[in-house]
């Protein structure tokens, strides 16, 4: 498959803070990818460094097979929906609207018409005068709307309530599947984003730390629950993510892949094994609990 | 619906499985569209499609261009033989293993078979 992105090593450092720091990824044409970390993880300058709103300091960045700075040829093809988009003051909701359908070839007006009834955004209003979830809405919007060959989602949903939430997701599965492109979507909501996903990335100060297929990373990591000193034995030379204790009870999260005969081991030996979500498993991998909230089994 | 733990294609697989087994899909019957999977579990299209595929490589859905994923000839009688199969493993040994723990033995746990089936066949 073709790659859309292709990054070589790419950095960005702001005096001595690494925001991007080495990365090489690659992300093929068509599909929904999760780009996930914490706040200040360096999401939003990837993305920035990506769609050539920012320079980077090391590497490369390569998007459609060339660099995006100052490259309409790329740019047309690039949506980027940020987290708090800024809108020209007097702009009312259908101005920005209008304005994305002049610069997306693809632009699907009656799509966008029709998003803007379900997501009930008023359009004639100045869109400062707007709820912060009607805002988010129409960036929601332009997103979808403009059906560029590559969209970036950049937690796009401030102040977005769960149904709108969920609109979003069925909308935009359903017109992915109509209209194939590839997503980025960065997000803290994890548990809601994961099925979705058919890759993930995660990022953790300015590092790719998991790059893998969704499906894989579904099979990995597993919660072993049992007496403390069987638990230790069991993950004595695995890679242990998390551990916790109750008394004389122990439970450690581990990363690896366990086997079918792994499995029959644990239980064999009086463990039980909880899976791990892909929440948990980012958290986990990102050490620390400030990630979302976490739904521990 | 979707589980934590495992690939979602598998469990895409197992449910069209599970529609084949209990009679709700009939062989010869159309299946699901990878986009009306997508949309109903809302998962990735390309997953649902993963899944659809897994089953027709094994034969149980066989692809007719331009109209859909249809469940082929005899599916049900093959996958009733590959469950029955793995009956043993996955239900009976599990069972025999508890009541092992517990201390009842195999005439015993024969006998509350016979009993609860007693109970729940009208």
């Amino acid at each position: 498959m073709t790659a859309v992105i292709d990054t070589d090593r790419l950095s960005r450092r702001y005096g001595d803070v690494h925001a991007v720091d080495d990365v090489s990824i690659s992300v093929a044409e068509h599909g929904i990818v999760g780009l996930l970390g914490r706040n200040g993880a360096g999401k939003t300058t990837l993305m920035q460094l990506l769609t050539g709103q920012d320079f980077p300091t090391g590497g490369t960045a390569t998007v459609f097979g060339e660099r995006p700075l100052e490259n309409a040829r790329v740019l047309s093809n690039v949506c980027f929906v940020k987290e708090s988009q800024r809108y020209p003051d007097e702009f009312k909701g259908r101005h920005a609207l209008k304005a994305a359908s002049l610069c997306f070839p693809d632009w699907d007006a009656a799509f966008a018409a029709e998003l803007v009834e379900e997501f009930r955004v008023p359009v004639d209003r100045p869109i400062k005068k707007m709820s912060r979830g009607q805002q988010s809405a129409v960036g929601v919007i332009v997103g979808l709307a403009s059906r560029a060959p590559l969209t970036f989602f950049d937690e796009p949903y401030l102040g977005l309530d769960a149904v709108a939430r969920q609109l979003f997701y069925d909308r935009l599965l359903a017109d992915y599947a109509e209209h194939p492109r590839t997503v980025v979507l960065s997000t803290h909501l994890i548990d809601e984003v994961a099925n979705l996903l058919e890759h993930v990335i995660v990022i953790d100060d300015g590092r790719i730390v998991i790059d893998e297929p969704a499906d894989e990373l579904r099979e990995r990591g597993a919660t072993v629950i049992g007496p403390a000193e069987r638990v230790e034995a069991f993950v004595a030379g695995r890679e242990v993510l998390h551990r916790e204790r109750l008394g004389g009870t122990a439970s450690a999260t581990i990363a690896g892949r366990l086997t079918p005969e792994d499995r029959a081991a644990a239980r064999a030996d009086g463990l039980e094994l909880a899976p791990v979500s892909l929440q948990q498993l980012v958290v986990r991998t990102t050490g620390g609990p400030a990630l979302g909230t976490e739904t521990d089994a | 619906m979707i589980e934590d733990g495992k690939p979602i294609f598998v469990q895409i697989a197992e449910r069209i499985e599970d529609d084949i087994v209990d009679g709700a899909l009939p062989d010869g019957g159309q299946a699901p569209s990878t986009n009306e999977i997508a949309a109903f579990y809302r998962i990735n299209p390309a997953t649902a499609g993963k899944g659809v595929n897994r089953l027709v490589d094994d034969g149980i859905l066989v692809k007719r261009r331009g109209i859909g994923m249809f469940v082929a000839d005899g599916a049900r009688e093959r996958l009733l033989a590959r469950r029955r199969a793995s009956f043993v493993a996955d239900f009976v040994a599990p069972l025999l293993s508890e009541a092992d723990a517990l201390g009842i033995g195999p005439d015993e746990v024969a006998a509350l078979i016979r009993e609860s089936r007693k109970d729940t066949t009208p």
